[in-house]
């Protein structure tokens, strides 16, 4: 098994065992409401590190890709406009492709 | 299964709006997986077992990104602790007892839990869930699958794929930062983030950054700052 099946099975089993604890845990250790907002924030503080990683990282050092940087804040502009998920994935692809094509 | 039939016309009508959501973004996420490197098997275990989007998508970006795949099974799992606190509504709702929690369990995501809660009878709320996660299920293993087989024959970054993982996690955030709490846990998370990057492993990064929503979340305990349950779609 190479690494990185074995990193998908036991991400993929873990997962799995995180939900079958939900339904199974008494509920006074998942309902303790320091432990919930501490399960709300962890989202949000990964969601915008794996945003920061996937546009600076270059592995051990800082990289910046230009077109995929400037479709992600058309992106961004699209959120600010209120539009949906598929119009902000569309739109964030769209620029970049565009940049790459014409640079 | 005598639920007024208006009723359940709209939890249906809702259910395959919410599956239809979650087909496009499987997609995004099957061409994503493909073409970051993963075989078409190991994108289909990751829909069909872990079913979670957000930590699909953070394994895929963790895994391969040039240091060593295990890094995206804490990624992965801590982005997936969230599932583990819907089972307590649920649990009132469902009552799974035995070997139902098996599979009741898998369906434990953020759309099935929004969906069940939101309703206003206890029946209602079961219809809800099961109709939202068997047709949500469904659509994101074909979402997956299609979005895999694109990602094969075409090369993603030449249609900007690229940038659709972290636009995904934006739009994804987007709802939870109208809280200014939640605005400076994001600011936080991705400081860390940046920071650790030219000193650390790649993952690590994202892994540290889960050490901000621990002091985030201790601290306007203490504040003692009403919580206002919010549910960022898959």
């Amino acid at each position: 098994m190479t690494p990185l099946w074995l990193a998908v099975v036991v991400a993929a089993v873990g997962s799995y065992l995180l939900k079958l604890a939900g339904v199974s845990l008494p509920e006074s250790i998942l309902n303790h409401p320091k432990v919930q907002r501490v399960a709300e924030l962890l989202p949000v503080a990964m969601l915008s590190a794996l945003v920061a990683a996937e546009l600076f990282d270059g592995g051990r050092r800082y990289a910046v890709d230009w077109p995929m940087l400037a479709g992600v804040a058309a992106g961004v502009v699209a959120l600010l406009l209120r539009r949906g998920f598929l119009e902000v994935f569309l739109i964030a692809i769209a620029v970049t492709a565009l940049l790459r094509l014409v640079t | 299964m005598d639920e007024p039939p208006p009723e359940r016309a709209a939890i249906l009508k809702a259910a395959i709006g919410i599956g239809l959501y979650a087909m496009a973004f499987g997609a995004s996420f099957g061409a994503i997986s493909v073409s970051s490197g993963l075989t078409l098997a190991q994108t289909m275990v990751l829909s069909l077992v872990m079913f979670t989007g957000a930590s699909q998508f953070a394994f895929v970006g963790v895994a391969t990104a040039g240091g060593s795949p295990i890094a995206a099974v804490p990624a992965s799992l801590l982005l997936g602790v969230r599932n583990a606190f819907y089972g307590v509504p649920l649990s009132e709702i469902l009552h799974p007892h035995g070997l139902a929690r098996l599979w009741t369990a898998h369906f434990v995501i953020d759309e099935t839990t929004a969906m069940a809660v939101s309703q206003g009878t206890p029946r209602a709320r079961r219809y809800a869930f099961w109709a939202t996660g068997l047709i949500l299920f469904c659509l994101w293993q074909l979402g997956s699958l299609t979005g895999a087989l694109i990602g094969r024959a075409v090369n993603p970054s030449d249609v900007g794929l690229d940038a659709a993982a972290p636009a995904v996690f934006l739009a994804l955030l987007w709802p939870s930062l109208r809280r200014r709490e939640a605005r400076w846990v994001a600011l936080g998370g991705a400081a860390v983030a940046l920071v650790l990057v030219p000193l650390t492993p790649t993952g690590i990064p994202v892994i540290a950054a889960a050490a901000v929503a621990l002091v985030g979340g201790l601290r306007s305990s203490r504040a003692g700052e009403e919580r206002i349950p919010d549910r960022e779609p898959k």
